[in-house]
């Protein structure tokens, strides 16, 4: 069987944990102990294995670093991956997002970054470009900042030069020419946290996510509200009905069959826990149709959030679901969430996680 | 001239293992001057230390001779002929 590499960002360090079967886990010692890891991109394609770590120290700013050996040794480039342009006037804070394109982009990945940006890297992530039509965007002024920061933190690419990005605050915004030109794309999403009816922008979107089968259809966790769209992100339908809750941060599609997602609901904005105290995923099979929750194996006393990037899916066959807590807890499941166990515990807050089946 | 540097023991993967050496920079000299030498050498140690924008990071203090740059002129603070510069870490974090 393939070694799956489960990668945990936390607020004072990364762990690498690997497992043949995903159910028994080897857990590495910390990288980068004392500094927040809260961005995590494992590249897969073209047979190899690199890992890219967005790092951020208290004192001494973030960071992108990558591995080519499983974290064994790490390159940092001098002049620094992602770096405002003087002009801008701008530095970056943290780097919320990094995220390998398709297959038929080979060295192409994303990062979503705080302040509000977007950067393209054609280098395999070891230098990016600043997407400057979203950067001089006429709403930027407008744009927000969740509790979190004003961040670019879901950038979701599509087929022929489609990309959505989700902000907080701002809500969805589309490129179908590779990021130089950007709409929002919020139509149906609610902004309840704003006076009058929703915007054409400043939603607080916490994750959006794209379906395996049908490109144009995405699924949206927002700050209270659970959507889908079914055009390509032009308008957007709840499929909250059957969840416990319409808050949470995560939202995972299943990168094998189409109509399959994944969220892990908290109760509301102002009691940011798992409803009753007891954590567990919740899937929908029919694209939000209906709604199975999901529990065995996960604590049944739980009162810590899942941020947004702390759960993940991996591509494996069947697919594994991953989640880890403000706890420190991590969950992995083997068999696409019907049943979950404990991966590691008492680390630092989980920022992120991301799993990768390596070839 | 000469001045006297003293770097912080967490960065000294970014400084090949230095925590304090010796400077030499034309006159007159300012804290800019002195870490714009210091990134020619070190550049990683100098995104540590200061933004894209050149600005000192929020975290990060500069002393000249015992006062702190902030106090003082910022960047611009002029370093004297055998003055000791230390960059250190500000308490911060959790």
């Amino acid at each position: 069987m393939a070694t799956t590499l489960l990668a945990i960002g936390t607020r004072k360090g990364l762990w690498l944990a690997t497992s043949e079967d995903r159910r028994s886990w080897s857990l590495s010692a910390p990288h980068f102990l004392m500094t927040e890891v809260p961005s995590i991109g494992i590249d897969t394609r073209d047979g190899r294995t690199r890992l890219m770590v967005g790092v951020r120290s208290e004192h001494f700013g973030p960071t992108v670093l990558h591995s080519d050996d499983l974290g064994a040794s790490w390159d940092e480039p001098a002049g620094g991956a992602i770096r405002f342009p003087a002009d801008t006037g701008a530095a970056v804070e943290r780097i919320w997002q990094l995220r390998p394109d398709s297959a038929d982009r080979p060295g192409v990945v994303w990062a979503g970054c705080e302040p509000i940006s977007v950067w393209r890297s054609d280098d395999g992530g070891e230098s990016f470009e600043l997407c400057r039509g979203l950067w001089d965007h006429p709403h930027r002024s407008e744009w927000g900042a969740g509790y979190g920061g004003a961040a670019a933190h879901s950038v979701v690419p599509g087929p022929e030069g489609t990309v959505h990005v989700a902000m907080s605050t701002g809500g969805v915004y589309r490129t179908r020419d590779g990021g130089g030109s950007w709409q929002p794309r919020n139509s149906g999403i609610s902004a309840y946290f704003m006076p009058g009816p929703a915007p054409e922008f400043g939603q607080c979107v916490h994750k959006i996510a794209r379906d395996a089968a049908d490109p144009r259809r995405l699924y949206a966790q927002n700050h209270h509200g659970v959507y889908r769209s079914d055009d390509d992100g032009d308008s957007w339908t709840s499929i909250a009905d059957g969840l416990p809750s319409d808050f949470g941060f995560a939202m995972l599609a299943d990168p094998r069959r189409g109509g399959r997602i994944w969220v892990v609901p908290l109760v509301a904005d102002g009691e940011r826990i798992p409803p009753d105290g007891e954590l567990a995923v919740h899937r929908s099979d029919d694209a939000g149709s209906t709604w199975r929750r999901l529990d065995t194996g996960l604590p049944t006393h739980e009162y810590n959030a899942v941020l947004r990037d702390a759960a993940c899916v991996d591509a494996g066959d069947p697919v594994g679901v991953y989640v880890g807590t403000r706890g420190g807890e991590v969950y992995a499941s083997a068999d696409e969430g019907e049943s979950f166990s404990t991966v590691t515990s008492h680390l630092p807050d989980v920022l992120c996680v991301r799993a990768a089946v390596l070839p | 001239m000469t001045v006297r540097v003293l770097l912080p023991r967490l960065l000294a993967d970014c400084t090949g293992g230095r925590t304090s050496m010796s400077l030499d920079l034309p006159e007159p000299a300012t804290v800019r001057a002195l870490l714009d030498a210091l990134a020619t050498e070190h550049p990683v140690f100098d995104r540590r230390v200061r933004d894209e924008t050149g600005a000192l990071r929020r975290h990060v203090n500069v002393y000249v001779d015992g006062e702190e740059v902030r106090r003082l002129s910022g960047l611009v603070t002029p370093v004297p002929a055998g003055a000791e510069v230390m960059v250190v870490q500000s308490v911060a974090g959790g």
